[in-house]
C-alpha cells in the first residue's frame, strides 16, 4: 500500500487497542453498521495465482538445481518452497480479507484496511467521478470483480480506492448506486443505450499500429532471454547461424526482420482480441457513457457526461494510411492508475474507420455532427518552412556527427552517414510536409478543434466552456515568421491543447474569440500599415 | 502579418517587477558559476599537471557567468512583466522564447508565496496562481515581498468569492 496523502480526506492511524481487538474478534458487528466485507474467495483466487507463480517459478529452479542436487532432492526443495510460498500468499491475503471493511454511507464511502496500521480512508461522495470494473479470467469464473473507485484528482493514487474483489452484483450495485445523480442530458434529445459495437473487421488495423514492431522486438528478446536462463544462447545463436550459412548477411538480416515482423504482427492480433472483444460503448440513463470490453480480462469504464469536456480523435501513422482513427474521451478525473497508464483507459472507440470515429464522437457529446470533422483554417506557409527545416536539421545532425567520425576513424562511417541521408531526407522531407498538411484549428459550435502531429495526428475538440486558461508561446524564430503557437490550458485530458504555428493575429484572434472576454482586454489591435 | 483585418497582437503586462529582482537574479548567476568555478580552481591549485586544462574552463566559465549576470537580469527585468484585473491573472516572460500566460479569476484554485533563502535577502518573493489544469500554473517572480503578499491576499479573496468548482 502506498503512502496515505490527504486531500481525499484519508488519515492514517494506529488502531485503539480496544477497537482494534474488537474488530479482530468481530466482524459481524462490524457488519451490523452498514459495514461490508470484500468477497471470501479472494483467499482461493490470491491461493490460485501463487500457485501458478510457483508453478512458472519451480520449473527454471528445478532444473538448475537439479544439475546440483540430483533430481529427487531439488523436486522435494522446491516443492516445499512452493508449498511456503502460497501458504503466505494465501496466509497473509486471508489477513487481509479480515481486515479489509468498507461502508457507502450516506456522504462519504469509506474503506478501513491493514493489519497492524490500520489505514482508514474515505472518498466524499460527490466527489466520485468514476467507477471501474475489471475481472481477470480467474475472477470472471468465480464471479468476481475488482472495483475502482476514483475522483480523479491530480493527487495521484491516493484519490483512488480499490476494493479487490467482491461479487460482480455487488460491484454493478456500487457503479449503479454511486454514479446516478439526475441526469444531465434532456432525455430523448439523443440517442440512449448502445453508441458503438465491435465490428470484427476493425482487426485489420492492429496489424498496423505501433504495438507490432514492439511485440516483435519483445518476441526476439524473449526468446534470447529464455534461452539465456537454460545457459543455452550461445547455442540458440549458433543454431540460427548454421540456418543462415549458404545465405548472405544482408538476406539474412531481411529473413530476421520478417519473422519478427510476423510475430509482432501475431502478437499484435492477439492484443487486440483480448483487449477490444465484446466491445460495447453506451449511454446509460444516470447521465454516463459506458465502455465495457475484453475477452479474458472484462473491463468495465464508466465516465459521467458532465465531467466530459471532449474528445480527441487520434490517428497514428499506420492506421491513418488505411483511413481509420481512434476516439478518446477528453474527460476530468478518471481513475488514475499505474497498471492502467497505458492509455488506453479513455479510450472511448478502438480503431476504427474515420466515418464511424466521427459518429461516434458526434454521439459520445450529444451532438449533431462532430466538430472534430469541421472544416479547419489552415495555417500559414512560414509554418511548413519550420518543419521542413527542423526534419532536415534532424536527419542532418546524426549524418553530420556520423561523417566527421568517418572522416576521424573508418571509410565504413561515412557510407552509414551517406545511407542516413539518402533514407532519411526523403522522409523527413515527407513527414514535414504532412505534419504541415495536417495543421489546423476552427471553432465549431460550442467546441474549439485544433489538429497537428504526424506520427501521431491528434484532432482535439475542447468544450469551450471547458478552457480555464491560455498560453501563448513566440520563439525568436515564429516572432521572425509572423507564427504563435497558442494553448487552451484545461482540468481534463492531457491538461492543453495547443493549436501550433498559428498566424500571430489569426492564432490569437481565435483564442479571443473561443473564450469571450477573457483575451481581449489584453489585445492591442493596429492597422495593417501603421 | 496583414490578414486584410487589423494586426492584432498582446499588449505588455501593465507592472514591472521589483528593481531589486535585477541584483537577486545578478547574484543566482554568479553563485551558479561560483560553486564549479571555484571547484575548477582548487583542483587547478592542487593538481600541477593538468593545470592549465582546469584552469581555462575555470577562466571561461567565470567570463561567460559574468557576462550573462550582466547581460541577462537587465534582459528579464525588461520583458518580465505581470498583471491582475477583475477577471484575470496575466504574465509575460522569456526572452528569446516569449510566453504570456493567462488563468480567469474564476479558474484559479491556490495561491501560494514563496520566499527562498536569497529572495529573503533582497526581500523578494514569488506568488504561485495554480488552476486545475496540471500545465496551467502561472508564476510571478521577484515581487516586493510585501505587495507579494497583498497580491496573494487579494487574489485569494476574489477567488473565494467566485462560486463553482474551478474546472
Amino acid at each position: 500500500m502506498s503512502e496515505v496523502a490527504d486531500g481525499t480526506g484519508s488519515e492514517r492511524l494506529a488502531p485503539p487497542a480496544g477497537t482494534s481487538d474488537r474488530d479482530r474478534t468481530d466482524p459481524g458487528a462490524a457488519a451490523g453498521a452498514g459495514w461490508r466485507q470484500l468477497d471470501r474467495r479472494t483467499v482461493l483466487v490470491t491461493a490460485l495465482v501463487s500457485t501458478g507463480v510457483a508453478a512458472g517459478a519451480a520449473v527454471p529452479t528445478t532444473l538448475g538445481l537439479a544439475g546440483r542436487l540430483g533430481l529427487a532432492a531439488a523436486v522435494a526443495w522446491v516443492l516445499t518452497g512452493a508449498l511456503a510460498m502460497i501458504g503466505c500468499g494465501a496466509g497473509g491475503d486471508y489477513i487481509r480479507w479480515r481486515r479489509t471493511r468498507y461502508r457507502i454511507g450516506a456522504e462519504r464511502i469509506e474503506l478501513h484496511t491493514g493489519l497492524l496500521l490500520v489505514k482508514k480512508r474515505s472518498l466524499a461522495r460527490e466527489r466520485i467521478r468514476s467507477v471501474d470494473l475489471t475481472a481477470h479470467p480467474l475472477l470472471r469464473i468465480l464471479g468476481l470483480v475488482t472495483v475502482r473507485i476514483g475522483t480523479g484528482e491530480h493527487t495521484g493514487n491516493e484519490a483512488t480506492l480499490e476494493l479487490d474483489p467482491v461479487r460482480r452484483s455487488e460491484g454493478e450495485r456500487l457503479r449503479h448506486e454511486l454514479l446516478t445523480r439526475a441526469a444531465t442530458g434532456v432525455p430523448g434529445t439523443h440517442r440512449e443505450g448502445e453508441l458503438a459495437a465491435l465490428d470484427p473487421r476493425w482487426i485489420r488495423y492492429a496489424p498496423v499500429s505501433f504495438v507490432t514492431p514492439a511485440l516483435g522486438g519483445a518476441a526476439v528478446g524473449a526468446v534470447l532471454q529464455v534461452s539465456d536462463w537454460f545457459g543455452e544462447q550461445g547455442q540458440v545463436l549458433h543454431w540460427i547461424g548454421d540456418r543462415f550459412r549458404d545465405t548472405s548477411l544482408l538476406m539474412m538480416a531481411v529473413i530476421l526482420a520478417v519473422t519478427a515482423t510476423v510475430a509482432g504482427v501475431f502478437g499484435a492480433l492477439g492484443l487486440w482480441v483480448e483487449m477490444w472483444w465484446s466491445y460495447r460503448l453506451e449511454r446509460e440513463p444516470g447521465g454516463t457513457l459506458r465502455i465495457r470490453r475484453g475477452l479474458l480480462t472484462s473491463r468495465s469504464v464508466t465516465i459521467e457526461e458532465r465531467r466530459l469536456r471532449g474528445v480527441d480523435v487520434v490517428e497514428p501513422l499506420g492506421i491513418r494510411l488505411f483511413g481509420a482513427a481512434r476516439v478518446d474521451a477528453i474527460t476530468t478525473g478518471l481513475a488514475k492508475d499505474d497498471e492502467e497508464q497505458h492509455g488506453d483507459h479513455n479510450t472511448l472507440l478502438p480503431a476504427a474507420p474515420r466515418s464511424v470515429a466521427d459518429a461516434v464522437a458526434a454521439d459520445a457529446l450529444r451532438e449533431t455532427t462532430a466538430p472534430t470533422g469541421a472544416p479547419l483554417i489552415p495555417h500559414p506557409l512560414a509554418a511548413r518552412g519550420r518543419r521542413l527545416r527542423r526534419a532536415v536539421l534532424a536527419v542532418l545532425a546524426p549524418v553530420l556527427i556520423l561523417g566527421v567520425l568517418g572522416v576521424l576513424l573508418t571509410p565504413v562511417l561515412l557510407w552509414v552517414a551517406l545511407g542516413c541521408a539518402v533514407v532519411g531526407l526523403p522522409v523527413g522531407v515527407f513527414l514535414a510536409r504532412d505534419a504541415y498538411r495536417g495543421l489546423g484549428h476552427a471553432l465549431s459550435g460550442d467546441y474549439l478543434v485544433t489538429r497537428s502531429g504526424t506520427v501521431r495526428r491528434s484532432t482535439a475538440a475542447l468544450e469551450r466552456a471547458g478552457v480555464i486558461g491560455w498560453t501563448v508561446r513566440q520563439s525568436y524564430f515564429q516572432r521572425r515568421a509572423g507564427l504563435l503557437s497558442v494553448t487552451a490550458t484545461t482540468a481534463a485530458g492531457a491538461g492543453a491543447y495547443t493549436v501550433h504555428d498559428a498566424g500571430t493575429s489569426e492564432g490569437l484572434g481565435f483564442a479571443s474569440e473561443a473564450v469571450p472576454g477573457l483575451l481581449e482586454p489584453f489585445l492591442e489591435r493596429t492597422p495593417p500599415h501603421a | 502579418m496583414t490578414t486584410g483585418e487589423r494586426a492584432v497582437r498582446l499588449r505588455p503586462p501593465n507592472n514591472t517587477l521589483d528593481p531589486r529582482a535585477v541584483s537577486w537574479w545578478r547574484t543566482q548567476w554568479l553563485l551558479l558559476t561560483a560553486a564549479p568555478v571555484a571547484v575548477l580552481a582548487v583542483l587547478g591549485a592542487l593538481i600541477a599537471p593538468a593545470r592549465f586544462w582546469l584552469l581555462l574552463p575555470a577562466v571561461v566559465l567565470a567570463v561567460l557567468g559574468a557576462a550573462c549576470a550582466v547581460l541577462f537580469p537587465r534582459w528579464w527585468y525588461r520583458t518580465h512583466r505581470w498583471e491582475v484585473t477583475g477577471e484575470a491573472v496575466y504574465i509575460r516572460t522569456g526572452v528569446i522564447r516569449q510566453e504570456w500566460r493567462i488563468a480567469p479569476m474564476s479558474r484559479i484554485q491556490t495561491v501560494d508565496t514563496v520566499r527562498g533563502p536569497l529572495e529573503q535577502l533582497y526581500r523578494l518573493a514569488s506568488v504561485t496562481v495554480t488552476t486545475a489544469s496540471s500545465k496551467g500554473a502561472l508564476k510571478i517572480e521577484g515581487l516586493d515581498h510585501e505587495l507579494a503578499a497583498e497580491l496573494a491576499e487579494r487574489l485569494t479573496r476574489i477567488t473565494q468569492d467566485t462560486p463553482g468548482d474551478a474546472t
